[in-house]
């Protein structure tokens, strides 16, 4: 505060000196590029809508066909990311808990869904939930069918989201000191109390950054899961899917309309969950 | 509570942390488990508490075998070094921790817990920052806040790892005489680990002083420092001389200077090392026809009433620098300076024969 006093007092244009130098060319930097790479593309879209009138453009969004493709779209990714989280966390617990042989190994596979090309995946995936495929016939013969589904979209999705969540709550469990656990031991506390009380609130709001990740990842996916979901209209067609439809028939203003709706839902998402981030980053502040 | 450890042992791989360690904890008592890093004081106390096995060996409390009982059941309290507090709750959930966690017969009520969280609160005298969280503490006040922490249950004994060792200087000597008050206040048998001398000789009753894994003497601070039971306990407690001699048939020789050593009547000629604190070290101008070692004085700190000197042997019998310690009225009736010759003489001294690298391993 003291600090403040003395800049503001003896800079009367109220430049303030950092001992970072270059803040003004990183910041200006930064604004271009993120306006280069982000925000223009993006108006563009907004931009290329405006060719809709108004009754037009409500028409082509709540079309039957597209509400469908949200709700498949949004549901399916939020439930992929929420088995995610409760999953990556697990499998960050036990890489990081437990030595064990092929940890490494294991390690280094997580990352995969990162490296793969989401073709593959969908193609791999397709291939063994297919009626015939490894896993899919023996599913089938039991009433699930997840190729050709819904229920395939959410697995492309929940292969896609693990290593978000995984990779973000790794480090923070890493760096939970021993000692927390053991003071709460010696205080009486159970093994299941200790993980309740002390060590998830610590890495909730690491989960929650895996979380918005994963979801984030979800809803823009598009090459894992054309192939798995069959694109059944009204049943398992994707929201990006129905965008490259419309293309494919020189639709431009009907795909951007759409996109428009998506990005401003995901934005609604990502504000939501940013606030809840913020507010448990808040109650569990740093040392 | 009463604790004793029995022919305890633990081996890290090629390390032996603890050599079979007996050790007899009296109730009520302040017990300090002082050596150097590495002495094995930390894993003993760790062991005491549950959250070290040992490899064998056990572990009473009040005669009861307590050597596999979980940590939840011994009922002990434990201070870390670096508090460990719970950063994602208030201070006053800090304290209530313990009690809330507690199997449903055996909790106390809401209001039950408050009023207890803010007694504790109050002997740590801390009460007014219950709302806080942890970060928003200076070290010393996290560590009165653990303090408190580990006394809402209860406990039968305390253990404290290092508990000061984190702090700053003016801070560790307050909070020093705030435990022992608060351990006279309370008679909780506590044990605390400490690789601070001052810290041990001023706090405890009791100091067990430990080196690579094994006890090297156990006694009251007055003790320890004054009758000091090998060459390691000398010159890991305060500072101390060093000179080499010889003993033969119950005399002893530093130098020209001969001493009594009738501990030991049958010595054949010995190699001996001879220890003797700063302030048992007699200094002279002259040498007043009794033998007495020459020497220089090199540097003079003349601060307080204690005038500390440090002096060059000049009969080659200290490999380092002696350092004596006279009362400033002494030093003025001298009128010593640097670089001035003087003649020192032990008043006291302690014999070990051998060399002192035999000695010490």
């Amino acid at each position: 505060m003291s600090n403040h006093k003395y800049h503001s007092g003896k800079h009367h244009s109220g430049k303030r000196h950092s001992v970072l130098p270059g803040f003004n060319l990183a910041l200006g930097f930064t604004l271009l590029y993120l306006s280069l790479i982000v925000l223009i593309p993006l108006s563009a879209a907004f931009i290329h809508t405006a060719q809709l009138t108004w009754p037009e453009f409500w028409n082509t969004v709540t079309a039957p066909r597209v509400v469908a493709s949200y709700r498949l779209t949004f549901g399916a990714s939020l439930a992929a990311a929420t088995v995610n989280a409760w999953f990556g966390l697990l499998v960050a617990w036990v890489l990081v808990r437990y030595p064990f042989p092929g940890k490494r190994l294991v390690d280094a596979l997580i990352d995969l869904p990162f490296a793969l090309p989401t073709s593959v995946a969908g193609i791999t995936l397709t291939a063994i939930y297919a009626g015939n495929g490894w896993l899919g016939q023996y599913l089938e013969p039991l009433g699930i069918r997840v190729a050709f589904t819904p229920a395939g979209v959410f697995v492309a999705l929940t292969f896609i989201g693990l290593p978000f969540v995984v990779r973000t709550v790794q480090p923070v469990l890493e760096d939970i000191e021993k000692e927390l656990e053991e003071a709460a031991a010696m205080l009486g506390a159970t093994r299941w109390q200790t993980f309740r009380y002390i060590i998830f609130p610590a890495v909730l709001p690491a989960l929650t950054t895996g979380f918005a990740l994963a979801f984030a990842r979800a809803i823009g996916e598009y090459g894992s899961v054309i192939f798995i979901a069959g694109n059944i209209p009204m049943v398992s067609e994707i929201t990006p899917l129905l965008i490259i439809t419309k293309l494919e028939q020189y639709d431009y203003a009907g795909a951007t309309a759409i996109a428009v709706v998506m990005l401003v839902i995901s934005f609604i998402l990502l504000l939501i969950i940013n606030l809840l981030q913020w507010q448990v980053r808040r109650r569990s502040t740093k040392a | 509570m009463t604790i004793e450890i029995r022919n305890l042992s633990r081996q890290f791989g090629a390390f032996t942390a603890l050599n079979n360690i007996n050790l007899k904890v009296r109730p009520g008592e302040l017990l300090a488990l002082l050596g150097p890093s590495g002495s094995g004081k930390t894993t003993l106390l760790r062991v005491i508490a549950g959250l070290e096995t040992a490899d064998s060996g056990q572990v009473l409390f009040n005669q009861e075998d307590s050597t596999d009982k979980h940590i939840r059941d011994r009922h002990v309290g434990f201070v870390f070094q670096h508090y460990a507090l719970f950063r994602n709750m208030t201070i006053f959930d800090n304290v209530a921790f313990g009690l809330r966690v507690r199997p449903g017969k055996q909790r106390p009520g809401n209001r039950e817990i408050h009023q207890r969280v803010t007694e504790l609160l109050q002997l740590v005298q801390l009460d007014w920052l219950a709302d806080r969280y942890p970060h928003q503490l200076s070290g010393g006040q996290r560590q009165r806040i653990a303090l408190a922490r580990a006394l809402a249950v209860e406990p039968g004994v305390l253990l404290l790892d290092e508990p000061f060792g984190a702090l700053d200087a003016k801070v560790r000597k307050e909070l020093r005489a705030w435990l022992r008050k608060l351990h006279d206040d309370m008679h909780m048998t506590s044990i605390f680990v400490t690789h601070d001398q001052e810290e041990a000789l001023e706090v405890a009753d009791r100091i067990v002083v430990m080196n690579r894994g094994c006890i090297e003497q156990i006694g009251t601070p007055d003790e320890v420092y004054e009758k000091p039971a090998n060459p390691f306990v000398y010159e890991f407690l305060g500072h101390v001389n060093l000179f080499h001699g010889r003993v033969h048939q119950g005399h002893a020789w530093i130098g020209d200077l001969e001493v009594d050593a009738p501990e030991y009547p049958e010595a054949e000629d010995l190699n001996a090392i001879a220890y003797v604190r700063p302030h048992d070290i007699e200094v002279n101008r002259t040498l007043n026809g009794e033998p007495a070692l020459a020497a220089r004085i090199v540097h003079i700190l003349a601060i307080g009433p204690i005038v500390r000197l440090e002096l060059a042997g000049q009969d080659n019998q200290s490999a380092d620098n002696i350092y004596a310690e006279i009362s400033k009225a002494r030093f003025r009736e001298l009128r010593l300076a640097k670089g001035d010759q003087v003649f020192i003489k032990p008043r006291r001294l302690d014999l070990f024969p051998g060399d002192r690298h035999l000695a010490l391993s």
